[in-house]
């Protein structure tokens, strides 16, 4: 097993960082899947985690200069590793400023993720900092747990409004109540709703936009938008859990949406400029 | 504006309807009376009177001219009702508590009556979200009979100046003391902590005493848990007129100027803690 990759934009440094530390704010752990092409930080939607599971995809390429991994095996060419994504961001945000950061697979006392960067100095020597960020090897046994998860059929999916706007109206409402109503169609409207003994509120938004059918392409046969445009999808969700994913937000995302299944199950996508997008 | 479109066939059955361009004319206003959970809400054709009380012997109002709002409707004489007024602050900054510049969040309320809740119409960006307050039955507010013909002291003095003195008070003090002379100290505020007495005098001729008419000495003790909160008030004016009458019950006035520059009042009725000698 190895992997080594080298990132010397500082822009891309920076928007790299920004993901692993919005992605720290969800989870105390993830798993890191490491393929020739791609980078995957994955949580498990499992009961222990309150149902929540997230999904983060991105292309090596948007990010790195030198990118090379040799999975565990040639048939099954891949790594996955458990982090704190916590750990990850620290060391990232230090080197902000350095001129490349090199992010190795390592063995010191135990695996680890070596992020090596080389910082600029007065003289003509470079500096060189090290940070180790412990990681735990998962044996190939337990990697179906980690499978991009299926996209169920929705019933509805729309472009959310700003993030900025949604983050201040539900943590106003979670001083009201603990649990909100999201309801959806296909005409581009979404609401927000909660109901209490002392009080009901409801916000509505208008012209967000649905997105078409089968954009993305990792779905097959996409969803089936079909029905009453009318017609709202209703989801319930602890806000605490909805807040927490809008606290994390750093990256600016060009589109955002919000899909509801008529399993119950509320899926957010973010796309980034650079090619990343996530499901929680 | 598409609030105005809202429950047409609704404000017939409204006692009262008020509309506002700017909601933070309203929540500004209250956030300054805000130290326990309800208010009385007293309409009348002079605008919107909002009453907080603790313990029986403090009194917080503030008062909306209805010339501040854009619209403002009542069907009877007189519209009262309670309302949790933390609720109402939430609702009221529903889109977030501070606001980009020059985007502002328009408000419209509509009240049906008793057993009826408090409709809130919030808009901003296109984006409208209704909020629906239960009301309870109001509490006779306290009448603390003061009168202006009863008043021994007077102080106005511009609020830059007592904001130092309040947000440095001594909090292990459990009075505030304040004493009003035609001699000096003049105006005294003062504390007596763990950590000793502290006292903050303000002479009659400084620049920012605009009005000075003291009678006789007068030194009044209140509990510090009951005039802390209205530091809040302090916070957000210009001028503050400080009033004893001769049983020394304290009323302080606040001139507050809102984003467009109207004027709005807020006042604070507070019973003494005990009485000390006047001299």
């Amino acid at each position: 097993m190895k992997f080594r990759g080298k990132i010397i934009d500082v822009a891309c440094l920076n928007h790299f960082t920004r993901v692993v530390t919005t992605i720290s704010k969800l989870t105390k752990t993830c798993v890191l899947r490491l393929t020739p092409d791609n980078l995957f930080f994955i949580l498990s939607g499992k009961v222990t985690n309150g149902g929540v599971g997230m999904w983060c995809e991105l292309l090596q390429n948007n990010f790195f200069d030198e990118y090379q991994m040799e999975g565990v095996s040639s048939e099954f060419n891949q790594i996955c590793l458990e982090v704190s994504p916590e750990n990850l961001s620290r060391a990232l945000r230090t080197v902000q400023c350095a001129k490349s950061v090199k992010i190795k697979l390592t063995k010191k006392h135990c695996a680890c993720l070596t992020v090596a960067a080389e910082l600029p100095t007065l003289s003509s020597a470079s500096r060189v900092v090290t940070h180790d960020v412990p990681v735990e090897v998962i044996p190939r046994r337990l990697w179906q747990e980690f499978k991009e998860p299926v996209m169920p059929d929705f019933d509805v999916s729309i472009y959310l409004p700003p993030l900025k706007m949604l983050k201040n109206v539900v943590d106003r409402m979670k001083n009201l109540s603990n649990f909100l109503v999201i309801e959806a169609n296909l005409n581009g409207e979404m609401n927000l709703k909660i109901q209490t003994d002392l009080v009901s509120v409801s916000t509505h938004f208008k012209d967000l936009g649905n997105p078409p059918w089968g954009e993305d392409a990792s779905q097959d046969g996409g969803p089936s938008q079909r029905g009453d445009p009318e017609l709202l999808a209703e989801a319930t969700v602890d806000i605490r859990k909805l807040q927490q994913f809008l606290v994390g937000q750093q990256v600016n995302p060009t589109k955002a949406m919000c899909s509801k299944s008529n399993t119950l199950k509320l899926t957010m996508k973010i796309k980034c400029s650079a090619g990343g997008s996530w499901t929680h | 504006m598409p609030l105005s479109t809202q429950s047409q066939s609704e404000d017939v059955q409204d006692v009262l309807v008020a509309n506002l361009d700017n909601a933070r004319s309203l929540s500004n206003i209250l956030k300054a009376i805000t130290c326990k959970d309800h208010a009385i809400f007293t309409a009348t054709a002079n605008g919107l009177k909002v009453t907080v009380e603790d313990c029986k012997c403090m009194q917080a109002n503030a008062f909306i001219q209805a010339d501040i709002f854009q619209e403002f409707t009542l069907k009877d004489d007189i519209v009262v009702f309670q309302i949790n007024l933390t609720v109402l602050l939430d609702c009221l900054n529903i889109f977030g508590g501070t606001p980009a510049a020059g985007v502002s969040t328009a408000l419209r309320m509509c009240y049906r009556g008793y057993g009826y809740p408090l409709t809130l119409f919030l808009e901003e960006g296109g984006v409208v979200t209704v909020c629906k307050i239960n009301t309870s039955e109001p509490e006779e507010p306290i009448d603390f009979e003061f009168s202006s013909s009863n008043v021994t002291n007077k102080v106005i003095l511009l609020s830059e100046s007592l904001k130092e003195a309040f947000s440095e008070l001594d909090l292990t003090s459990e009075v505030l003391e304040i004493t009003m002379s035609p001699s000096q100290p003049y105006f005294r505020l003062s504390t007596f902590g763990n950590s000793g007495n502290a006292h903050y005098d303000y002479s009659k001729d400084s620049d920012m005493m605009e009005l000075f008419q003291c009678n006789r000495t007068q030194t009044n003790r209140y509990k510090m848990s009951l005039l802390k909160p209205s530091t809040k008030a302090l916070a957000i004016s210009c001028k503050v007129s400080v009033r004893t009458d001769s049983r020394g019950v304290l009323s302080l006035q606040y001139l507050v100027r809102n984003d467009d520059g109207q004027i709005c009042f807020v006042e604070y009725f507070c019973c003494p803690d005990e009485e000390v000698e006047e001299g």
